[in-house]
Parts: C-alpha cells; structure tokens; sequence
C-alpha cells in the first residue's frame, strides 16, 4: 500500500452533484481494490489557466488515497474512459498532507490585499507588493548587512516575481 | 560579485528552520518564482538552492498540467 495524491478537473457544465457521484463512483473503485480514500477536498469550480479541451473552467477534485497501484491504475483506467474528466494526475507520495491543502488555505486570503509585514526598513527602493519575494527579503534584512548593498540585491531579486505577481491577478481578472 | 562594495549571497527560501514547502497546490508560492511570461525564474536570481530550483520545476510543470498556472502568458 502506498499514499497518493491524485487531482482530477471535471468539465464545466456538469453540476456539483454531479461531480459528487462521480467522486463517490472513483472511490468505490478505490474501495473495490482494496484501498481507501483517506480525504477527498472539492476546491469547486475554478478557471483554468488555459483552455483544456475546449473549456475555461473545470471542477477540481483532489483524492488522498492509500490504495495498491492496482487501484490506482484501474482508477485512471476509468478516468480515462469518462468523458467528463478533463484531465487527472495521480503522484506517490511518501506522506500524505494534514488538513486542508495550500488551495483551501488560500481562498479565505484571496480577496484581502497582502498580509501586512513588520520588518520593513527602508529596503523598498522598488514599488514591489510586499508579497513578491517576501522570503529572501526578510533573509537579508536579518543578515544585518548595510541598506544600500540589500537595495541593490532587493531590484534584481525583486523585479520578475513582483512585474509577474500584478500581471496575474490581472489574468486572472480577464478569465473570470 | 567583483563590484565596487561586497555583495552578500542570499540564502535559499526553501532552506533553513522557517522554509516554506513546495507544493505544486501552492498557486501563490509558485507564481513569486515566474517571469511575466510564465517561465520559471533561474536560481541565480531567486538565490534558490539547486536541490531545491529542480524540487520546484517539477512542482510547477505539475501545476501547469493541471491548469493552475498557464504554460506561456501572452
């Protein structure tokens, strides 16, 4: 037995329950072969960053499973076939996560602008959102190096993640 | 390196006693290591370490194929 990770995007115009029955049909498979589904999270309908055979949006469903790969071959098996599953990923994994994955932590903060930040002193040479490399900033301030040596790294470090950050949102914007 | 004053080497994010974990589900992680394009951003710039840089390629092409992040932004 082994623990896997397995995330499936359902098509967009089949309702919630029925991408409940379908859940419920992949984990009888599961169960069937000997596995068991240890969490299942529904992370709703959500946009796609590219269209996927034709459609924009899909339901998102992510299984935890400790399963034989017998069942897991028969579960893609059966993926494979059904026609309202757009795309699924099954990965090994050598533990699986507690409680709720980075995508339902993420929701809740989505709408709130940036999580406020204490230790700022004077590094903000770039009109950077205080997210964008939020970790290698607060490295080096820790470090106690001079300020303009940190200014002079932070431009370079900051200036991709940051310009990508804004973008996005933006896309984001436009595919809903 | 060689400039007028010492530059000091950034650690690895993903190092140390309060690293964050790579997580293809982790959209907003993911996105701080892409250009405006879309491409993942070399190590050299991020000061990730190379253990950690492949950790995170594969994290993000996982979460290309499943469409949290796209492949090329136009």
């Amino acid at each position: 037995m082994a623990f896997y990770e397995s995330v499936f995007i359902a098509r967009q115009d089949i309702a919630a329950p029925q991408v409940e029955t379908l859940t419920e049909n992949i984990t009888k498979i599961i169960e069937d072969e000997g596995g068991s589904v240890l969490k299942t999270e529904h992370w709703g309908l959500r946009s796609l960053a590219y269209r996927i055979k034709k459609n924009r949006k899909g339901h998102y469903v992510l299984l935890n499973v400790d399963s034989p790969a017998s069942a897991i071959a028969e579960m893609e098996r059966q993926m494979r076939i059904n026609e309202d599953v757009l795309r699924y990923m099954t990965i090994r994994v050598d533990e699986l996560e507690e409680g709720p994955s980075a995508i339902m932590r993420n929701r809740g903060s989505e709408d709130r602008p940036r999580r406020p930040r204490s230790d700022e002193d004077g590094d903000n040479s770039t009109p950077a959102p205080a997210d964008a490399g939020d970790a290698p900033a607060k490295e080096a301030v820790t470090e106690n190096a001079p300020v303009e040596e940190i200014a002079a790294e932070e431009v370079v470090a900051e200036e991709a993640p940051a310009a990508d950050d804004s973008d996005e949102t933006a896309t984001d914007k436009g595919d809903a | 390196m060689g400039r007028s004053f010492f530059r000091r080497r950034k650690s690895c994010p993903f190092s140390g006693p309060s690293a964050q974990v790579i997580d293809y589900k982790d959209v907003k992680l993911l996105g701080r290591f892409l250009s405006e394009r879309g491409k993942i951003v070399p190590s050299r710039i991020t000061a990730v370490s190379n253990k950690k840089q492949r950790e995170l390629a594969r994290a993000i092409k996982r979460a290309r194929f499943l469409g949290l992040i796209p492949y090329v932004i136009k």
